[in-house]
């Protein structure tokens, strides 16, 4: 601590590079934040699906079909405590650009496989009591300002034609994660009102008993509905999630690389300032040198200035991140769950000491070993 | 009394025996100190003279223990210094060490109070009494009015006062001056040599100065003159040799 002053008094010798390697750890750190959020965001299904629950969709594809009367058939599968379905609606609300999700869900059981949302016991009466009703979530409701009560119009891009809903239930996620975009109405309505497509819905989610018959059910599902017009492929919920994620690339993979590069050139970037001030400050180590600083006390003093540029700098730019992702999903409904985790925040911390000390430890070396006479007589 | 025949002296706090050091450049070997003895007692005030490249810098680094002898042996108030490890010896500078640059050598970016405060880092003393030494140190030297002000804001007289501060801030056992005057007119510089004459007779500091200025070896009680790697009493031998 008493040789806090004296790093400090270093640090500000070139007020200016000292803030401008400051910025560009900040702005690595910020756009590190930006692209953990986003990589969380797209893996966010995969981070909080359960695990004692699988998908059951068309093996063609998840955009066909499977018939409505699957729901009894699944239900009577060995190690099935419940299965529900529901329907991807995909409608607009005033404008594309609102996106959001949509699903018809089976009401009498959806609520029971899905107990992570929560949503006050009187909404939920009021919701099933409305055959017009719709459940939405936290943060698409905040995004549109609705409220309990309001009717809303949708566009129904599948189906055609203006479908109007009764707001009743707002729900919220009890994890951090889980995605409060979504916005859910009664099957039946789906089935009264549209076209075509009546007796099929999108897809089941079925619960089992317990997690370690997740495979043996999946074959089981798939076997009592192969050779039939709509077999089925099943798997758990996660292994769903991260389906679904691939399908828009390997994002994680770019993201890391991208990562990679900025925090390789921030190692540079700090590598090279630590170094020049090192070189600048040579006569000065050989003299604490002479005044009895030992080498590893030299070396402390060098690796301490490097760290301290570098911590700033990552708070700074983690907690710009943090600032950014507070106000939510910037895509307009493509990343419902936007924020950026404490841990995640921990971790661009380190990061950036990281970078602090493998920029810092050449010069903070060099600074250890350098010979007093040497130095001196750069004076 | 200082001594350079080698002969056992019971008293001596600086005892050098048999100095060597040989730098190699390239091919070439340079023999810059030769078996040099050396003894001086407690509270004098020794200077060294002699032409440029005579090494007396470098005897004052090996008496410093700013760097190791080819062969031979430093022995300070009864401590081998040649013998110890580089962290025994950065320890033992801090301890008993007091040095006083030509170029005065202050950090640029601490203030004067923080400059002479720096060896005391290396101390167990508690901040007030961190504080306590720096003001009398700085008193001593004439500089209290001086504390908060940067090495870029005082004079070259202030700033060697400074150095000479930081150098008995620790009350250390002996001083080395390498040209504490060098760079400094004649008037500032017989101030600054007042100064060391009264650190020598009113505080008992033994000093040890290198300087090419006879003017201010004439304040020391001995000059000894470097020539040819080896010591020797008067400046008539020295030319004679």
């Amino acid at each position: 601590m008493k040789y806090l002053p004296f790093i400090f008094r270093n640090l500000f010798r070139k007020k200016t590079r000292t803030i401008l390697t400051i910025g560009s750890i900040a702005v690595a750190l910020f756009l590190y934040g930006l692209l953990v959020t986003i990589e969380t965001a797209l893996n966010a299904g995969v981070d909080v699906a359960g695990v004692d629950r699988l998908i059951v969709r068309n093996k063609i594809s998840l955009i066909m079909p499977l018939p409505f009367s699957y729901q009894e058939r699944l239900r009577q599968i060995d190690h099935v405590s419940e299965a529900t379905f529901a329907t991807w609606f995909g409608a607009i609300y005033q404008e594309p650009k609102n996106f959001f999700p949509q699903f018809a869900i089976d009401t009498d059981s959806y609520r029971r496989l899905y107990p992570e949302f929560q949503i006050p016991d009187d909404q939920w009466q009021a919701f099933l009591a409305d055959r017009e009703g719709a459940v939405v979530g936290r943060l698409t409701a905040d995004r549109f300002e609705w409220e309990v009560g309001d009717r809303i119009p949708l566009q129904a891009s599948i189906w055609g034609g203006t479908w109007e809903f009764n707001i009743r239930a707002i729900y919220e996620g009890s994890r951090a994660g889980d995605d409060e975009s979504l916005f859910w109405f009664h099957w039946k309505y789906l089935e009264e009102r549209r076209p075509w497509g009546k007796g099929s819905v999108g897809w089941y989610t079925v619960k089992v008993d317990d997690p370690e018959h997740s495979v043996a059910v999946s074959e089981a599902i798939d076997r009592s509905f192969a050779n039939s017009p709509y077999e089925t492929s099943t798997e758990t919920e996660q292994a769903f999630a991260a389906g679904f994620a691939k399908q828009i690339g390997n994002i994680r993979m770019l993201i890391m690389s991208i990562g990679a590069v900025v925090l390789f050139t921030l190692l540079l970037v700090t590598g090279n300032t630590m170094a020049m001030a090192v070189r600048e400050r040579v006569p000065e180590l050989g003299v604490l040198k002479t005044l009895g600083f030992k080498d590893t006390t030299v070396l402390f003093l060098v690796l301490a200035e490097s760290l301290l540029i570098a911590f700033v700098g990552g708070v700074l730019g983690v907690g710009l991140a943090k600032f950014f992702t507070m106000g939510g999903d910037p895509t307009g409904g493509m990343l419902p769950v936007f924020y950026l985790s404490t841990a995640e925040m921990i971790s661009g911390i380190a990061i950036a000491l990281f970078v602090g000390l493998a920029a810092g430890s050449i010069p903070a070396l060099t600074a250890m070993n350098l010979r007093i006479v040497d130095a001196l007589r750069r004076v | 009394m200082v001594s350079i025949d080698g002969k056992e002296h019971g008293d001596s706090l600086i005892r050098v025996r048999n100095l060597n050091k040989i730098y190699r450049r390239g091919g070439e070997t340079i023999e810059v100190l030769q078996g040099l003895n050396l003894d001086v007692e407690k509270g004098e005030f020794v200077a060294f003279m002699g032409p440029s490249g005579s090494g007396k810098t470098t005897l004052l680094n090996l008496l410093g223990g700013l760097d190791t002898p080819t062969s031979g042996t430093v022995t300070v108030d009864g401590d081998e210094i040649t013998n110890m490890s580089g962290r025994h010896l950065a320890t033992w500078r801090a301890r008993h060490v007091g040095f006083i640059f030509q170029m005065y050598n202050l950090i640029p970016v601490l203030t004067a109070f923080q400059n002479v405060e720096l060896p005391l880092l290396l101390t167990k003393l508690s901040k007030a009494q961190r504080r306590k030494h720096v003001e009398t140190a700085l008193g001593l030297v004439g500089l209290t009015d001086r504390m908060k002000h940067y090495p870029r804001q005082l004079s070259g007289g202030q700033e060697q006062r400074v150095a000479i501060a930081r150098a008995i801030v620790t009350d250390p056992t002996f001083l080395l001056c390498d040209e504490p005057t060098g760079d400094l007119d004649r008037k500032v510089a017989e101030e600054i040599l007042d100064l060391l004459t009264e650190l020598e007779s009113e505080h008992g500091k033994t000093i040890l100065m290198v300087t090419h200025d006879p003017l201010a070896a004439k304040r020391a009680d001995v000059v000894l003159h470097l020539d040819k790697g080896a010591l020797i009493e008067s400046a008539e031998e020295a030319a004679a040799s």
